[in-house]
């Protein structure tokens, strides 16, 4: 409990990653939160990067998450100006109501 | 020892519920705000177990640009407030209990992978880039990645790079119906098409409206 070990690291990346997971799969209101729970799992993502390269003193799981960061950064510009198109057409972006492909 | 248990917690757990908090919170706005504070915890907890450039470059990137992003256009849209509690939509849906019941297998395969970790604690050498303790953590990243990774460096940024392209090209909008100055119609402006030279005949003058 009190030594803080690589698993403990691990436990709050699944933990963050599962959280994320739900708002994707319970999400009813708008894409925009859609959007912010794939930040989450990035973020779950970076976490498990970064603890793995500190326990094992390797230096590529930093790079990796620079990497992440950036293809993050791309999906949430990319994301959100999708959203701003659809809500200048449609005005609504609820997820109920988005089922022009009947998927 | 016991500093460094406390600091986890205490970070991961703002951490964990500012997750949650993110997921169920009925305003956007809301979501966004605690969206920030997760962020900022996760970057406290990299900052505190030495990945100190990391950290910080994650509150530059992720708070002071993508949470703001997510901020103005959350503004921008009139969504912040939608009266729907959050399980009930307004048609019958039969898919949440399945997304709850596959997302908590996931959270239990991850945590039984994390739990296994310790029966198998020897890893295969696969260092590639060892720590070196006298220089800072800044600097180590700086060595390696200008030389080592410089073609994932340059894809990080034609990513970027696409990225800014893709946004502007899907919300530019061409206004009709607007006033506005051509510089190369002015610029190629001729005597001809400009001024005409009449003769006036006398007592009768000309008509200017043609």
């Amino acid at each position: 409990m009190i030594e803080i070990g690589l698993g403990h690291y691990l436990t709050l990346g699944a933990i963050i990653f599962s959280l994320g997971m739900i708002g994707i799969f319970l999400n009813r209101k708008n894409v925009i939160v859609i959007l912010m729970s794939i930040e989450l799992i990035l973020l779950a993502v970076n976490i498990n990067l970064v603890s793995f390269s500190i326990y094992l003193e390797d230096l590529v799981g930093q790079i990796f998450t620079m990497l992440i960061l950036t293809v993050a950064a791309a999906e949430a510009a990319i994301g959100l100006a999708i959203i701003v198109v659809y809500y200048r057409n449609k005005g609504s972006i609820r997820v109920e109501e988005i089922n022009e492909m009947k998927g | 020892m016991l500093a460094h248990a406390i600091f986890f917690y205490f970070f991961s757990i703002i951490a964990i519920f500012s997750a949650i908090l993110v997921v169920v919170s009925r305003n956007t706005v809301h979501a966004v705000f605690f969206l920030i504070l997760d962020f900022i915890s996760i970057a406290c907890l990299f900052i505190m177990i030495g990945a100190e450039f990391l950290g910080m470059m994650m509150l530059i990137v992720y708070v002071g640009a993508v949470a703001v992003l997510f901020l103005f256009v959350v503004m921008l849209m009139n969504v912040s407030e939608q009266k729907l509690s959050w399980f009930r939509g307004s048609r019958k849906s039969n898919h949440i209990p399945i997304g709850l019941f596959v997302s908590v297998i996931i959270l239990l395969e991850l945590i039984v992978v994390v739990g296994g970790w310790s029966y198998r604690d020897t890893f295969t050498e696969t260092k590639f880039l060892n720590f070196d303790q006298k220089i800072t953590n800044t600097h180590s990243i700086g060595n390696v990645m200008y030389t080592d990774y410089i073609h994932l460096f340059q894809i990080s940024g034609i990513i970027l790079l696409l990225s800014m392209i893709g946004a502007i090209v899907l919300t530019y909008r061409q206004r009709v119906g607007i006033k506005k100055q051509s510089y190369l119609k002015q610029i190629s402006r001729e005597r001809e098409e400009s001024v005409k030279l009449v003769d006036v005949e006398f007592n009768k003058g000309i008509n200017l409206d043609d």
